[in-house]
């Protein structure tokens, strides 16, 4: 008996190598803390009752980050790690098969669980404040789909302590990734990880297409709708397409290894090609998904920091909407090199190239709303400033791996891996920092100091240029990517020295951030933002900082881009909005369903991993339980009354 | 206030940091190791370091006044109480502004587009190259970590080396068994994928003798890394002499010795003075099911390989194409 006990646990449990017992010791040390902390200030029922059930847009949004700069934690040590290792020649910091899985995993936390969420987040922050709404359409489903996000990134995040990480990158080509060549429970984890998150994502791009079509405030036509808003709602009409891709093709990779199908293998009549091409229809538009909120954030924070008017709305729009279109059609260009043939290589080089005219055009705009404007350099202002340039030229290598036969040489190369990192930190991390620096006195109330912020801002970009340039160098002298190792004679240490010392200036850029949202949080109360800290455009800044639950106290109108600032105009002028009576507000109630669901979807997810159907079962089984139970809970919402609102407006906006 | 001078301090720091950070990067640019991409030593090679110039430049046409124009903007536009420069807060469309930088873009990706398609057609790997030579073929299979190379009108077979006569155009014959894999001489010419169940043809030349160096590009698992070759450019007497020397004082390659190198590990350099006939095709088709041979219920099985090797005869006419 305990012989058999022992040896479960040690396939169970990672063991042998001293990182991961590191690991586990920090997960160990770092759960009873939060345990004891939790019950010791006796905030359980806090926790449960304000976060775990909640369906407050801007609750589960602050949730989201706080998630994914965790994640960003993570992914940030992988990618250390691996600095670490390539720094010098012939390194034995981390055994290939280690290796192997730091980048899997760096490249899956990166994309899947750090952007998304940070996106996601952001979106629900800001979307409904910015359309005069006083929630998502589907509250409830919002909920859910933060917590299946969660629960699937956390299933992820279990596999190098329980099991073992994938190790097959961050796509999994078959295959690398099937039983054959996976046997263990590491690409389990990949499969159910992304699945159960994949299904909270599709659900996000679904609720915000609703209530963008269906919830603006009165007045708000389409084209008066702020660029934010528009840029999420051409992302999720990539998201509504490709995430359903997404879901097949690991469905159909599950069978292969569950089941013994043969979808991706060759024996028996499956193809490893069909996966790589299912996998990049969904890939590629997944990289504008990320970006296209970046690109509203910027449009918002131009316009702001300039005080001046977005230059070219309808440009803008129109380029975003194209953009969304193009990024299906461009997937084959990650494979010019499997031989489909002159013809197809043309057509996917010019699809892809083409994108560079929307995005060109956009950054065209962003520089002429700056030209006989104001420019404030506060720090949304500064990550914006720094994306422009590091974007342009991520862009036009982007476009030089775009020409199919000079593809030939860059593909799989460091000269790619730089382009990538280039357009995704440049792109999207610079802008959802931008935004968070942006939108946080609306998410918490309180200013955050600049002067940390300013350090962070230069360490990390600093970091960045010193991190990545030298890997374009490095892959014109023919280093691959995911190389574990080389020798002395390459010749390409000094260049992978150098990027490592980028690397961690870019993590001690991430420390001057923590430490500076830790000094706001400590002096919270000294910082305490306005109304309107950066003399904003658009309606969220009508309302309190923090918002209350309801948000708009009086439903607004937006008849103007820049509703607000047309609104403050008017005001300066002494032209007042006609007194609106205060009338009861319609709220969704919080619900646990969401959470308890999620955890089941977790318990099934774990099953499958292991193959432990009884499991599996029992997880799907509770999962159909809390369906059936919230089909019959009908006491789903409640009114906000007068009395109440006049207090909470009163004590949020003091004096004004 | 803004009489003030700017204290020493805050000008000198970052200066240095900003001269600091160009050194680290230019340093390891020009003391680093060879930028063997645009060094080319062959056709193809030269071609695509020509391609790489020419988007290059045509990218540069727009992105350095773009780079100019954003900064002298960000500068003249800031916000300080003595700026003098034009503020016009409602400005927010221009039709003549707009459509010349939709049209731009529009240009420079038009040429770069023709460009790029005349390229893809002149370059596509399985196009012969002219010489008037006649080019040697060598089967390529990419192996769990290995490359293994045979060159059927020698009958020679080698390891993780490759040799090929200079000024001559050789065609690679390519098939995988493993997981995909991507074989690049970054010298001669770009990469091609490696593939089980097909074979890939790609054309390259070496100019010059010399030695060059290749690898796999495409990450196939725990040892993919070393998966590392020379490549030597010899004369043809050289080359001759070289086949001969092999011939003479090598092993042959049985099926059981593939059968043992296939296996998943690393391998040094090998050299083998025959190898079973038909390997290639068997290594192709080994995972393929062919609906009218009669392996496709045998698995992979050894003894199954002759009927593998008679379904190939008659597919072999499609190898030329990168069949799909």
């Amino acid at each position: 008996m305990l012989e058999g006990l022992k040896e479960f646990a040690s396939e169970f449990f990672v063991t042998g190598d001293p990182l991961i017992y590191g690991a586990m010791v920090a997960i160990g040390i770092t759960m009873i803390t939060i345990v004891a902390v939790l019950t010791y200030f006796k905030k359980w029922g806090w926790l449960w009752r304000n976060w775990l059930t909640t369906v407050d847009h801007k609750k589960i949004g602050i949730m989201y980050i706080i998630a994914s700069i965790i994640m960003l934690f993570r992914g940030g040590v992988d990618a250390l790690m691996m600095r670490l290792q390539l720094a010098m020649p012939n390194n034995e910091f981390l055994n290939p098969e280690h290796y192997n899985q730091v980048f899997t995993t760096h490249g899956t936390i990166m994309i899947l669980f750090m952007a998304m969420p940070f996106m996601f987040g952001l979106f629900n922050v800001i979307v409904p404040l910015q359309i005069g709404a006083r929630d998502v359409a589907f509250p409830f489903l919002n909920a859910l789909s933060f917590w299946l996000f969660f629960l699937g990134a956390m299933l992820f995040n279990l596999s190098f302590v329980i099991g073992g990480s994938p190790d097959a990158g961050w796509l999994s080509y078959p295959p690398l990734s099937e039983l054959s060549h996976s046997p263990g429970v590491g690409q389990n984890f990949y499969i159910w990880g992304i699945q159960i998150s994949g299904i909270g994502s599709l659900a996000t791009g679904i609720n915000f297409l609703v209530t963008i079509i269906k919830m603006r405030a009165p007045g708000m036509r389409w084209m008066k709708m702020p660029m934010f808003t528009w840029s999420v709602f051409s992302t999720c009409i990539i998201i509504l397409f490709a995430f359903p891709i997404l879901t097949v093709t690991l469905a159909l990779l599950f069978l292969d290894r569950f089941a013994g199908a043969h979808f991706f293998t060759l024996d028996l009549g499956g193809n490893p090609m069909m996966y790589i091409n299912l996998i990049w229809m969904w890939g590629h538009p997944e990289v504008y998904i990320v970006v296209l909120p970046a690109f509203g954030v910027f449009s918002e924070i131009v316009s702001t920091f300039s005080r001046k008017k977005l230059f070219g709305y309808k440009s803008m729009v129109f380029a975003m909407l194209i953009i969304s279109f193009l990024s299906f059609f461009t997937w084959a260009h990650h494979f010019f090199t499997m031989g489909s043939g002159a013809d197809v290589n043309a057509f996917f080089a010019v699809t892809t190239m083409l994108i560079a005219i929307p995005t060109g055009v956009k950054i065209f705009n962003w520089l002429f709303t700056m030209y006989r404007g104001r420019i404030r350099m506060a720090t949304p202002m500064m990550w914006t400033l720094a994306f422009i340039p590091c974007f342009i030229v991520g862009g036009m290598t982007g476009v030089l791996l775009s020409v199919a036969p000079a593809d030939f040489q860059f593909h799989n190369s460091y000269f790619l891996i730089a382009h990538f990192h280039q357009v995704l930190i440049g792109g999207v991390v610079f802008g959802y920092f931008a935004g968070l620096y942006y939108w946080w006195p609306k998410m918490f109330g309180f200013q955050l100091e600049e002067k940390l912020g300013k350090w962070a801002f230069w360490t990390w970009n600093i970091g960045f240029y010193v991190c990545f340039m030298p890997q374009y160098a490095v892959g014109l002298m023919g280093m691959t990517r995911r190389l574990s190792t080389y020798g002395w004679d390459t010749g390409w240490w000094e260049l992978n020295f150098v990027s490592t010392i980028g690397a961690f200036l870019m993590g001690v850029g991430f420390l001057f951030q923590v430490a500076q949202i830790a000094d706001g949080i400590r002096k919270y109360k000294s910082l305490k933002a306005s109304a309107d800290p950066w003399d904003g455009r658009t309606l969220e800044w009508s309302i309190p900082s923090p918002a209350p639950e309801y948000n708009f106290a009086i439903t607004p109108r937006g008849d103007d881009i820049d509703e607000w600032w047309e609104e403050k105009e008017r005001r300066a002028k002494g032209i007042y909005p006609p007194e609106q009576p205060l009338e009861p507000i319609h709220m969704p109630k919080n619900s646990g369903i969401p959470f308890i669901m999620s955890v089941f979807w977790f318990i099934a997810g774990f099953g499958f991993v292991f193959g432990w159907l009884w499991m599996a079962i029992l997880g799907l089984a509770g999962v159909g339980i809390c369906m059936i139970a919230r089909s019959f809970s009908y006491d789903t919402d409640y009114y906000i009354p007068v009395d109440e609102i006049k207090r909470t407006e009163a004590s949020l906006r003091g004096s004004v | 206030m803004n009489k003030k001078p700017r204290s020493l301090i805050r000008i000198i720091i970052p200066v240095v940091l900003t001269l600091v950070t160009i050194a680290l990067i230019v340093w390891p640019m020009l003391a680093g190791g060879q930028y063997v991409v645009l060094d080319p030593k062959g056709p193809i090679g030269a071609s695509q370091r020509d391609l790489i110039v020419i988007s290059t430049i045509l990218c540069a046409v727009i992105i350095v006044p773009v780079l100019i124009l954003s900064a002298v903007i960000v500068w003249r536009y800031r916000d300080k109480p003595d700026n003098k420069a034009a503020y016009e807060p409602n400005w927010s469309h221009s039709t003549k502004a707009e459509a010349i930088w939709w049209t731009v873009p529009i240009i420079i990706i038009g040429i770069l587009a023709i460009v790029t398609i005349r390229y893809t057609y002149v370059l596509e790997p399985s196009k012969p190259l002219a010489h008037e030579k006649a080019p040697i073929t060598i089967q390529v299979s990419s192996l769990d970590w290995k490359w293994l190379f045979m060159y059927p009108e020698q009958g020679i077979a080698t390891v993780n080396t490759l040799n090929i006569p200079a000024d001559r155009p050789v065609k690679f014959e390519l098939t995988a068994d493993s997981p995909m894999n991507s074989f690049w001489i970054p010298q001669l010419g770009g990469q091609i994928y490696t593939m089980s169940g097909m074979a890939m043809t790609l054309y390259l030349q070496a100019d010059h003798e010399g030695k060059y160096w290749g690898s796999g590009a495409n990450f196939t698992g725990e040892h993919f890394g070393e998966m590392r070759f020379d490549v030597n450019a010899t004369s043809d007497e050289d080359f001759d002499k070289w086949v001969a020397e092999v011939k003479q004082s090598s092993q042959e390659l049985t099926t059981e010795g593939y059968n043992a190198l296939a296996e998943p590990g690393t391998s040094n350099v090998a050299y083998y003075s025959a190898f079973p006939e038909g390997l290639f095709q068997n290594i192709v088709t080994k995972y393929v099911v062919d609906g009218q041979s009669a392996h496709s219920k045998h698995g992979t099985s050894k003894e199954a390989s002759g009927a593998i090797q008679n379904a190939t005869d008659t597919s072999n006419q499609d190898e030329d194409k990168s069949a799909n």
